[in-house]
């Protein structure tokens, strides 16, 4: 998979050659069977871990494939009829709020990444008397329970007449993003050499110019690292989905959550309706791994 | 902030003293370009806090009919909600949910980096299946887990070929391990104190979800140890246990930190994975301040707000520490 260097933050790659000190002879692709009696326990272990790990995962898919025949007897056994039956009920019930999901997510991860961009390029590389500690307050709005302001949110999008409305949830998921965007863009921006701006500046290109033709285009891994990871958490929302949005609105987590009956549940086309509200971001995780994990540690830093 | 506090080796570069030559002008123009975001986030963080905090202090109750006035004696929802058996089995239940969870979270994520770290073959692999949970929603990881305890199926399927009789209803059992006191019902202190069976699904389906994470950054932290470090250990004649106690544990402590203060933030705001899992419970067995505080926000704004702000002030005393930290160590830097 694409998890292949775990880079500290996205800065890292404008600095090449800064890597490892030391490591470089055993590195490239050392794929060995281990030699010692240790490093098959190693071995052992780490197979048996991940297996571990992907118990529940084949739960929820063998679940599933179960279909309307009921779940199997046990539930780690294979279903004896594997059947889609239990997809097809769960995408009649969520494909709305799929699609939901993906008006909310795109455009809010959008805007979010451009703003966090913007000031990101301006604490970075103008930073501005007191600029760091305004930062910090800036910061705090990453880490608050939204129960402490859902309220007040709820309250402003009425009177906006946006309450229950996707354009609302649009709104709240940028403002709240902003911190972890700037946070993302800063670090990132912070590994581009400053001789470039200063070159632009020496020819006579103001802030906005700078950024436009001369940062933005260096961006695109910033944007992809703060792209995923704000697809991601938007995508994954369920607080301010459940709160805020009317059921017309609904995303499709708050949807899933209400596939579970008040009395009965039907784990089959609930584990369906689990598969397809995951694939999304299991698949952008499987497939940009590694922007993933630096979006992860950058964000981490915090 | 950045990455020096987490990220032990990697201090964002050699960090160029200057910036870019600028002058007043430049400098109040970027002002200009960051002030609407700060403005923004002002409101919507500093003056909304505000706000809640003062609807926790006054009448309002029905969220459609506004009322300002405040409540006598003053703070006197917060005294209202302390004394309920429902707040006290709150406080309980994320103190134990956080207790347990970080301790599995972050012990596993080191065991699982230190091993993942040194194996042979398939390291990527291996990486890719740990954080894979990390991409999944609440909803998702709880409606598995959810199945996985279920009373009648999963897990206690085996404990009953085991010839256990009577498994654990899970998140349906009231059963408390280790209480510490019995409320007599005049007491003060309304519910056990100790651990609460039904929350322990909750918290292996949290770590499940978030072990990736721990492992992540402790894999980031064994890669910036200078592997000379650990050759003079060998050529001293240190052993597995000596390198690992003496040299890789400590430079480890950075990435230590950063798993505790996000996760422990992780743990204090679950919502989503409780109501997917269990919602209250029986006798709220499961339930936590974000369940409470939805529950609340159709009939009395002012239980929602208090709890909310209690909430906050247990977020804030681990996260402000920590910003303020990453901050003094920027401007020295």
């Amino acid at each position: 998979m694409a998890v292949e260097t775990l880079e500290p933050t996205p800065s890292r790659t404008a600095q090449a050659p800064r890597r490892r000190p030391g490591k470089l002879a055993p590195k490239p692709r050392s794929w060995s069977i281990p030699k010692t009696p240790g490093g098959w326990i190693v071995l052992a272990f780490c197979t048996l871990a991940t297996l571990g790990m992907l118990v529940p995962v084949y739960v929820i898919i063998t679940t599933a494939l179960s279909g309307s025949t009921g779940a199997p007897n046990f539930f780690l056994a294979f279903p004896d009829a594997p059947s889609l039956d239990a997809f097809k009920g769960a995408w009649t019930k969520l494909h709305g709020s799929l699609v939901n999901s993906l008006q909310i997510t795109v455009p809010a991860a959008l805007i979010s990444c451009l703003l966090g961009s913007i000031n990101g390029y301006v604490l970075s590389k103008f930073p501005f008397r007191g600029s760091n500690a305004l930062f910090t307050v800036l910061l705090v709005g990453m880490f608050i329970p939204f129960q402490a302001v859902i309220i007040p949110v709820f309250q402003f999008l009425n009177m906006l007449h946006l309450q229950g409305s996707i354009i609302g949830l649009i709104l709240v998921h940028i403002i709240y993003g902003i911190p972890i965007t700037t946070l993302i863009f800063r670090n990132y921006y912070e590994g581009i050499p400053s001789a470039i701006i200063e070159a632009a500046s020496i020819d006579g290109a103001g802030i906005w110019k700078t950024y436009i033709r001369v940062m933005l285009p260096l961006s695109v891994p910033g944007f992809v690292v703060a792209g995923i990871f704000q697809c991601t958490n938007i995508w994954n929302d369920f607080l301010f989905g459940f709160i805020l949005a009317s059921p017309a609105a609904w995303p499709a987590t708050v949807t899933l959550n209400n596939l579970i009956g008040t009395t009965t549940v039907d784990y089959s086309e609930l584990m369906a309706g689990a598969v397809l509200v995951a694939a999304p971001t299991v698949l952008l995780y499987l497939v940009l791994g590694r922007f993933f994990v630096s979006g992860l540690t950058a964000g981490a830093v915090k | 902030m950045t990455t020096s506090t987490a990220l032990p080796p990697a201090p964002p570069g050699p960090r160029p003293k200057k910036q870019v030559p600028h002058n007043v002008k430049t400098s109040r123009r970027a002002a200009w370009i960051f002030a609407p975001s700060l403005l923004v986030s002002f409101l919507f963080v500093y003056v909304f806090i505000g706000i809640t905090v003062y609807i926790s202090l006054s009448n309002w109750k029905i969220g459609t009919s506004p009322n300002l006035t405040l409540r006598q004696p003053f703070g006197g929802t917060y005294a209202e909600i302390v004394q309920e058996q429902r707040f006290q089995a709150d406080i309980r239940n994320v103190v134990i949910f956080t207790i347990i969870f970080l301790v599995l979270a972050i012990l596993g994520g080191l065991i699982a980096a230190l091993f993942i770290h040194h194996v042979s073959v398939g390291k990527g692999l291996f990486r890719t299946v740990f954080l894979l949970p990390y991409a999944l929603s609440f909803i998702v990881t709880g409606v598995a887990w959810r199945w996985i305890f279920a009373p009648s199926t999963g897990v206690n399927e085996i404990l009953r070929s085991m010839g256990i009789e009577n498994p654990p209803g899970w998140t349906t059992d009231t059963t408390i391990l280790g209480a510490l006191n019995h409320p007599s019902g005049t007491d003060f202190l309304k519910v056990q104190f100790g651990i609460p069976v039904a929350l322990l699904p909750i918290i292996f389906a949290a770590a499940w979800q978030l072990v990736g994470f721990a492992m992540a950054m402790y894999l980031a932290g064994l890669a910036s140890i200078p592997e000379e470090h650990l050759e003079a250990a060998n050529v001293d004649g240190a052993n597995v246990w000596q390198r690992l106690r003496y040299i890789v544990l400590p430079q480890l402590w950075p990435s230590t930190i950063t798993c505790f203060v996000l996760l422990l933030h992780v743990a204090l705001k679950i919502f989503d994975l409780v109501v997917a899992m269990s919602g209250s419970g029986p006798g709220f067995v499961t339930d936590v301040p974000g369940i409470y505080i939805y529950n609340y926000l159709t009939s009395r704004y002012d239980k929602a707000s208090a709890m909310a702000i209690i909430l906050l002030l247990l977020t804030l005393v681990v996260i402000v520490p920590y910003l303020v930290r990453g901050y003094r160590k920027e401007r020295k830097a």
